[in-house]
């Protein structure tokens, strides 16, 4: 689609941008700061992979020490110091944690970072549960901030009746399941050759899945303040579905 | 002066105004000061440290050195292994301590430094020590990073061992080094044979003599904490503040313990020397005998003066108790017992001093601050507050004389190097408390009523 589009990895583990990149072949945010002080230039920690996307990696400390949910508002902080958004970003994408577990996993929907949330699931159990946990950190700060859900993305990893699940979990919460991407081994075989599927293969139908989810994203004009439902109410809708047949 | 506080009071969760205490590395650091050759040492950013350190410099007017571990951003996110690491190294290469003793604070504590393995990891000079405690300030207050730190010693040091020796450890609890020195005399003059842990007379009250030394003559040694754990018993005082190192060594080395309160008036300090007095075996001698008959002399003396007078006391929980005890033996009403520190046993221990008494108290409360004793005192009166600095304001605003006990005392000098406990600190604190309440009456009296006789 010709957008420019920079993508902030906020995952400790530091593997949002892997196949974008061709591999895990940038130094973390985090990294330079520890190695090389806080004067740091951005393009250090910035580097462009597939169709000119640029790509950063937050990082995290050594796992099991220090405070990774600092790192995150550290990075930020950062990139924007060093003026890493510039005007002709048409996108910005935050990769985070499946859970907000504390402030600083939050920091890209605080203070109006990220406008639009996309919370990608499946029709399994913890996926749902994180789901409309992530719901209850948009809400606390779609109030006082601009962030909006945007809907959910289902990645299928093909559980019995998953597409009506999400569904009517993502109606629950007042919002869409956006996108139906069903599971292809495809997937698998492009991230061995550390690419992502519209690179390893352009032509294929889980390319052309990626492409629908794309334009339905940029076309989006359903924006909400998700409604999170009581786990009792969560637990209903899983019997409902998972018991139908 | 405070005009905004409202009469009305209403129930508070969340917020603290004035809040009559302050951080636990407050008390872990004046622990460690109580240890011979020991440099505190504050995990966490040199903020912590510089308050810390104030806090114990205004109330001593000594010097309180202390060291930090100097956070950054950084070492926030990648925690403070390296920081404390490095901080080791130069603390023994520039001030040559014999033990460092490490504190936490809330940074290192949320983003979940581990010390010990930190510690174990540490590559320590022959015949040097480091020792840590926890001291999250978000529990708690100063009292319980007292404790804390005297947990840390026992913990690192202390050794259990077959054979129990002669001696006992007291535990004086949060006084000032005038008060340990008393409490040292009084035992000496019992014939006990003693560990005071910590004792920071001749430490944070260190003659001038000319030339700084960086580590005064006074403080416990190492030596001695490590002894702690074959004592025959510790006498812990300050049922509050004490219990948890007591009950440490307990666990740790089978050392068993008595908790009295603070030997503040007549019967704490009773108390005091009959504990000591069984465990050796000794008469009261007669010196000790003739001071506590003359505070009872003046006490007698002045009685019409301190009769039925309301007070409210405040400040940290064994002082305040020692304090109301005293009153009442005065013949005094405390009648507000307020403290910041949480602790249900303040309350309860509060309200069993009046048994035996024909007053009733007003309200007995931890966990409070000084913002609710002066919206108390607008509702029903005191005549007199006892207790820290932090309190001259509601003096001033509610026109009520104070006398100024506990900690931390920061605009009056003097303070810390005399006693409140013992017989001697009973005739002191009496003597405050009624020159107090004889200068207000001298002021508030008509040119015609002015006594030159009281």
């Amino acid at each position: 689609m010709g957008k420019k589009i920079m993508i902030v990895g906020c995952d400790p583990k530091a593997d949002s941008c892997r196949l974008i990149l061709g591999g895990l072949a940038q130094r973390t945010v985090l990294d330079t700061l520890r190695e090389e002080g806080d004067d740091i230039e951005l393009e250090k920690i910035m580097k462009t992979g597939f169709a000119g996307i640029r790509c950063v990696e937050s990082g995290g400390p050594e796992p099991g020490v220090g405070c990774a949910g600092r790192g995150i508002i550290t990075s930020i902080n950062l990139l924007e110091q060093l003026g890493a958004y510039t005007d002709d970003l048409d996108y910005v994408f935050y990769d985070v944690l499946g859970d907000v577990v504390c402030g600083g996993f939050a920091m890209p929907i605080r203070e109006g970072k990220a406008k639009e949330i996309y919370i990608v699931c499946s029709g399994e159990m913890m996926a749902l549960y994180a789901a409309n946990n992530i719901s209850k950190g948009i809400r606390k700060y779609a109030e006082t901030g601009g962030v909006r859900l945007g809907g959910l993305i289902c990645n299928s990893r093909k559980v019995e009746g998953e597409a009506e699940l999400v569904a009517s979990v993502a109606k629950e919460l007042g919002t869409q399941m956006i996108h139906f991407v069903p599971r292809d081994n495809m997937v698998q075989q492009a991230e061995i050759r550390r690419k992502t599927v519209i690179e390893h293969i352009p032509d294929c139908d889980q390319a052309d899945e990626y492409r629908t989810l794309a334009k339905k994203i940029d076309g989006n004009d359903m924006f909400v303040i998700p409604k999170p439902m009581k786990q009792e109410r969560l637990e209903q809708l899983l019997m409902e579905h998972g018991l139908m047949d | 002066m405070l005009d905004a506080t409202p009469k009305k009071i209403v129930d508070r969760t969340a917020l603290r105004v004035n809040p009559c205490k302050t951080c636990q590395p407050v008390g872990a650091m004046y622990c460690a000061l109580g240890v011979h050759q020991c440099m505190p040492h504050s995990h966490g950013s040199q903020g912590c440290c510089s308050y810390h350190r104030t806090v114990l410099s205004r109330h001593f007017k000594e010097p309180a050195i202390a060291t930090t571990s100097s956070f950054t951003e950084g070492a926030c996110v990648f925690g403070g292994g390296s920081n404390l690491k490095k901080a080791v190294k130069n603390i023994f290469e520039t001030y040559d301590p014999y033990i460092i003793a490490v504190h936490t604070t809330c940074l290192s504590e949320t983003i979940g430094d581990d010390l010990k393995s930190y510690i174990d990891e540490i590559d320590i000079p022959a015949g040097k020590l480091v020792i840590h405690t926890n001291t999250p300030s978000y529990i708690g207050s100063h009292i319980t990073g007292f404790g804390n730190m005297m947990c840390g010693f026992i913990n690192y040091l202390s050794k259990k061992s077959n054979t129990v020796s002669d001696k006992i450890g007291i535990f004086p609890g949060f006084v000032n080094p005038g008060d340990m020195r008393e409490l040292k005399r009084l035992a000496t003059s019992m014939e006990a044979k003693y560990i005071m842990f910590p004792d920071t007379s001749d430490v944070m009250d260190a003659p001038n003599k000319g030339t700084y030394q960086m580590y005064p003559k006074g403080g416990t040694t190492v030596a001695e904490i490590k002894e702690l754990g074959s004592v025959r018993k510790v006498l812990g005082l300050g049922t509050i503040v004490s219990k948890p190192a007591a009950e440490k060594l307990k666990v740790k080395c089978g050392v068993d313990f008595d908790l009295v309160p603070y030997p503040i008036g007549i019967r704490a300090t009773d108390t005091y020397l009959m504990k000591l007095s069984h465990l050796y075996k000794t008469e009261i001698p007669a010196a000790i005998a003739d001071e506590r008959g003359r505070v009872l002399d003046g006490m007698i003396d002045a009685q019409q003066y301190f009769a039925g007078k309301k007070v409210a006391v405040y400040g940290d929980p064994d002082t305040v108790l020692g304090i109301a005890a005293f009153c009442l033996e005065l013949g005094m009403i405390p009648y507000y017992m307020i403290t910041g520190t949480p602790s249900d046993a303040f309350e309860k221990e509060g309200a069993a001093l009046f048994e035996g008494y024909d007053v009733k108290p007003g309200v007995i409360k931890a966990n409070a601050d000084l913002f609710y004793m002066q919206q108390l005192i607008k509702n029903d009166p005191v005549e007199l507050l006892i207790g820290n600095t932090h309190g001259k304001l509601i003096a001033k605003a509610e026109d009520i004389p104070i006398v100024r006990a506990g900690f931390p005392v920061m605009d009056r000098y003097f303070g810390a190097e005399q006693p409140i406990v013992g017989y001697r600190g009973a005739m002191r604190l009496a003597e405050m408390i009624l020159n107090a309440l004889l200068d207000r009456k001298d002021r508030d009296a008509d040119d015609t009523d002015l006594e030159l006789v009281l």
